[in-house]
């Protein structure tokens, strides 16, 4: 194995990070059985380009997860080591090397990735060709647990129709039945675009106009000039991230949000920590959030330590993403008292992450149907002002659980062809 | 010294040389693993090196700056793709189809840029590589956008008597990618060492005094460019075979970048000078990315330190030296 | 529809001011130098962050006229110990160099602000907009233009009636005999690359305002820029600042009838110029050949 010389080599890091989670236990330290090899997990996220941000947090969420469980024994008593590759944010062909080197070469037991749906649909291919267990973590189009759906692969973040699904009532009753959109002009806005639009018709309402916009573009005021003219009641923004900054910006600056409700599907914390406090305006959806109301089970630890770990800052769905990741693959080796890749399916299949990995109300589990998780949908409004905490942007109004409002295994067009 | 003199002064360095490089490549898939390589990577090495070297035919060799040569590698890659999706399920086929659909455009757009020359020539190829890039992304339906063209993947060889299953066998693979390679390096070769090389290669040195010497330089410059948009389109085809997929990034300027990186760092003005490059380029990047997150930095500052120093390349450096 | 379209013109207009200021530095560099500058992108995120870090010490205003300049002195830098090697040599050189470059820049920013974007507000003052009618024309976008403007106009007048203008254009034109004429080219060019930089700093730090920060930002306008200039004619300043208008122009309208080839279509104009008029519209036969 090559062993790396730079200063910032991440293996160093997890050993550190074990050996310190090791001294903090008061109880004596089993030894595990010498010639114990330890359980390979490769990580294939972007580190550079315009996914960077979501892509690190998720990697803290995984570490923090691997230290916990290393402080533990690790899995079946094997020590887990985390091997991390960037997949840049938009190169199919590295985030395949990248792949393939780290099952080929690194010989990992258990694949993680991408950000980037498209990457992480590639990188599906290469897990399925190889029979190595894969969750996404974070990678959204449906098609991941939809049409080409493996026996190998689960995800753990929101699909498109689970997203449209479960703010569009709320949505149609609150604000009215005339919506426009404007929707980034790729896969996931056009999936994205026909969950609302299917939502809406179901409902009784009519779309005023659909804005197609290019991916990146910095200037949304043509599509706001249009969508102002069309006179909605609802203005649904489905660009992400960088897009999604600059448009709420737009809107804000043009006053559209005085005049039209203003609200989308998706929302993350990453774009949000970007906009200036007067564009954060609208009713969204989290895939889940640090602050909710009532008493949860593990938050309070799991913020503490994910401060630790990012200078002070609160974790993200993102940073939760990885976190759940880790320790789904742990229950469920555990479950099946090994890591081959078919058993560790088997048993990852409608298994139920307990309350201190899910933090969260409503019941989440891996549907066995089609290996998606039945993660709780937290609806709420961004605020510009807070409300006496800096740090908190979004208020949580209710929370829906994953299951009552993903569509049934049969319509996702998920056909499971499991391995002889 | 081109290499035809460096044959004559020392014939049997020559063909020793060349016994060598192709020794080493035939045996990749069994002295990689010892370095930390896999297979995977010396097909990839492969197929950009066989990219490179089609570049060099023009920017070594006819001295053409053309910055935006991913595209025709992008259109190969997709040409290839479309077969093997909608058409027929043939690996061969495919490889064809690719090369010829983007040799041919280029050929064809061809027309329209060697008008120009030095920097704005590479500032209108650059420009040229991005609208296959929009196109490519926005015509969702036909390429599959941002996802990129899926559904396919590389089909099995049938000779009759037996199958080599190149999907699942990465060997297989390597060395139906070496066969092409081969192919497409003697062909080079070949031209090179014609007289109509020797023309290109005249153009390059001084174009002017070319000129005056009645050789039809835009015809010539058209010809060298649309046969290096074959040979890109052919390493183009291959890469989607590699990946089993097309996505838009195979037609970025970035992309475009790397092989002139690759050419420059090997020795812009020697034949395998170009495969040297990506041997190293993308060993060094698929090393220095796993070692740390700031490896663009590293790559950048590699860029930069090789135009300061080592304009000329690796053999260029060892070229001086035997000279 | 008049209404509709009355407005993305102006709209158009206001985006291309924008992309006319990225270009015309872009040109200023490549006209005396022939440097294709891959890194102007890169510049301009370093003015943007540059005004960021600034900002809470000295102001918006204070940020807006310092961090140019500081962006300019890091142009100086690199141009001095970098880029000056290239000029002998074949143009392609320099564009790996600057190419190579655009990559640190990316790297360095994303280490040194980290990779999630930052907000940036404007000031109060500026964001109201024009009228409920005109809501698109924010105070801002206004305030963009205007400095757009002002700046160019600046430009014009210096490179028209001071020396040091008038040699950068004669350079354009005929480099050696600029030399000959006794004129220290090497201070000339350091000169001129300078201002190009000084320009995209700025365009950062307006950008900033509009589109926030991330280290990625510069990579979209780079391409625009390139379109411009090839569009408004290589080698004329005044064809770069049309050729930018243009395209935004353009851009504006198309949103109007077809949304998605919005970007696509500058493409479409840099092709058909190709075709029709291959200088460039404004541009001098022979130029750049």
């Amino acid at each position: 194995m090559i062993r790396p010389i730079a200063a910032l080599d991440r293996r160093t890091v997890v050993k550190a990070g074990a050996a310190l989670g090791l001294a903090q236990i008061a109880a004596p330290f089993v030894i595990s059985a010498r010639g114990e090899t330890p359980i390979r997990i490769g990580v294939d996220n972007p580190l550079t380009g315009t996914y960077a941000a979501p892509g690190k947090n998720e990697n803290t969420g995984m570490l923090l997860a691997v230290d916990q469980l290393n402080a533990k024994n690790g899995i079946l008593g094997r020590k887990i080591e985390l091997q991390i590759e960037d997949s840049t944010s938009g190169d199919a062909g590295a985030a395949v090397q990248k792949a393939r080197k780290l099952i080929e070469r690194d010989n990992v037991d258990f694949l993680v990735g991408n950000v980037n749906s498209a990457l992480a649909q590639a990188m599906a291919q290469v897990s399925n060709e190889k029979g190595v267990l894969h969750i996404v973590p974070g990678g959204h189009t449906d098609g991941i647990t939809g049409v080409n759906c493996k026996w190998n692969v689960f995800r753990v973040c929101n699909t498109t129709r689970m997203e449209a699904n479960s703010i569009c009532p709320l949505l149609f009753s609150t604000y009215g039945k005339k919506w426009h959109f404007i929707t980034p002009d790729y896969a996931f806005g056009h999936t994205l675009y026909e969950g609302c639009e299917a939502n809406l018709k179901k409902l009784g309402g009519t779309v005023t106009g659909n804005e197609l916009t290019p991916l990146g573009i910095t200037d949304f005021s043509a599509y706001l000039i249009k969508a102002r003219a069309a006179n909605p009641d609802v203005l649904l923004v489905l660009v992400q991230g960088n897009d999604m900054v600059n448009c709420l910006k737009q809107i804000s600056q043009f006053g559209i949000d005085k005049q039209i409700h203003v609200a989308g599907t998706q929302q993350e914390l990453e774009p949000v920590e970007a906009m200036p406090p007067e564009a954060r305006v609208g009713i969204w959806m989290f895939e889940w959030y640090w602050k909710q109301p009532g008493n949860t089970p593990g938050l309070d630890q799991f913020i503490a330590d994910v401060r630790k770990r990012s200078d002070g800052k609160v974790p993200t769905a993102r940073t939760w993403f990885g976190y759940v990741t880790i320790h789904a693959y742990a229950l469920a080796c555990e479950k099946a008292k090994t890591i081959e890749a078919k058993a560790v399916a088997k048993a990852l299949a409608d298994l139920e992450m307990p309350p201190e990995i899910k933090m969260q109300p409503n019941k989440v589990y891996f549907r066995g149907g089609d290996h998606q998780l039945m993660l709780s949908a937290f609806i709420g409004e961004l605020m510009h002002k807070g409300d006496g905490d800096p740090e908190n942007l979004f208020k949580v109004n209710h929370i829906v659980a994953g299951d009552s409002v993903a569509p049934p295994v049969s319509e996702t067009g998920c056909t499971m062809q499991m391995p002889a | 010294m081109t290499p035809d003199l460096q044959k004559r002064a020392a014939p049997w360095l020559h063909v020793a040389a060349l016994a060598a490089i192709w020794a080493a490549l035939i045996a990749a898939p069994f002295w990689m693993p010892l370095f930390g390589g896999y297979t995977a990577l010396g097909s990839r090495v492969l197929v950009l090196g066989l990219a490179a070297m089609s570049l060099n035919f023009l920017l070594g060799f006819t001295g053409v700056l053309s910055f935006g040569h991913a595209a025709w590698f992008g259109l190969g890659a997709y040409g290839a793709g479309f077969v093997l999706k909608w058409a027929v399920l043939s690996s061969p086929v495919a490889v064809i189809a690719g090369t010829l659909f983007g040799g041919i455009v280029g050929a064809l757009l061809g027309m329209l840029l060697v008008r120009r020359r030095g920097v704005y020539f590479a500032m209108v190829t650059i420009a040229f590589g991005q609208v296959f890039y929009y196109i490519a992304f926005q015509w969702s339906s036909v390429t599959g956008g941002d996802d990129g063209l899926r559904g396919f993947e590389r089909q099995p060889l049938d000779f009759g008597a037996f199958r080599v299953d190149l999907l699942h066998d990465d060997r297989a693979f390597y060395y139906f990618a070496l066969v092409c390679f081969a192919i497409a390096v003697t062909l080079m070769a070949f031209i090179l060492r014609s007289p109509f090389g020797r023309t290109m290669i005249a153009i390059r040195e001084n174009e002017r005094r070319a000129r005056f010497l009645g050789i039809p330089i835009e015809f010539h410059i058209w010809a060298a460019f649309s046969l290096s948009c074959f040979f890109m389109a052919f390493a183009g085809a291959l890469y989607a075979l590699l990946n089993n997929f097309a996505d838009p990034r195979v037609f970025h300027y970035s992309l475009s970048g790397d092989f002139v990186i690759m050419a420059v760092m090997g020795g812009m003005r020697t034949f395998w000078g170009p495969l040297l490059g990506a041997i190293v380029f993308v060993v060094l990047q698929d090393y220095i990315s796993s070692v740390t997150v700031n490896w663009m930095s590293f790559i950048g500052m590699l860029i930069v330190l090789i135009v300061l120093f080592f304009p000329r390349g690796i053999l260029g450096l060892v070229e001086r030296r035997t000279a | 529809m008049l209404q509709l379209t009355f407005f993305n013109v102006t709209n158009g207009l206001i985006i291309g001011a924008f992309y006319a200021l990225m270009a015309i530095g872009l040109s200023l560099i490549l006209n005396l130098s022939g440097v294709i500058n891959f890194a102007h992108g890169g510049f301009l995120v370093i003015g943007g962050y540059l005004a960021y870090t600034l900002r809470p010490y000295i102001g918006f205003w204070g940020a807006l006229l310092v961090a140019p300049f500081l962006t300019a002195l890091i142009g100086l830098a690199v141009e001095r110990l970098l880029i000056r090697r290239m000029y002998g040599r074949d143009p392609l050189y320099s564009l790996l160099l600057t190419f190579g470059l655009a990559f640190i820049i990316e790297d360095a920013t994303r280490q040194m602000w980290g990779a999630n974007g930052l907000p940036f507000s404007v000031p109060e003052a500026l964001t109201s907009p024009l009228s409920s009618e005109f809501f698109f024309i924010t105070g801002y976008r206004m305030f963009m233009v205007a400095m757009v403007a002002i700046v160019v106009a600046i430009l014009f007048v210096l490179l028209r009636y001071t020396r040091i203008g008038v040699r950068i254009r004669a350079g354009t034109l005929d480099l050696e005999t600029v030399s000959a004429l006794g004129v220290n080219v090497r201070a000339l060019r350091s000169l001129n690359f300078a201002v190009g930089i000084f320009l995209a700093g700025l365009a950062g730090v307006l950008a900033a305002g509009q589109i926030g920060l991330e280290p990625t930002m510069g990579d979209g306008l780079l391409m625009p820029s390139f379109i411009a200039i090839i569009v408004g004619g290589v080698g004329s300043l005044t064809g770069t600042l049309l050729g930018g208008l243009l395209i935004g122009v353009a851009s504006g309208l198309t949103a109007v009838v077809f949304p998605s080839a919005s970007e696509a279509v500058i493409f479409v104009m840099m092709a058909l110029v190709l075709l029709v008029r291959p200088r460039g519209l404004l541009g001098e036969e022979g130029m750049m050949t």
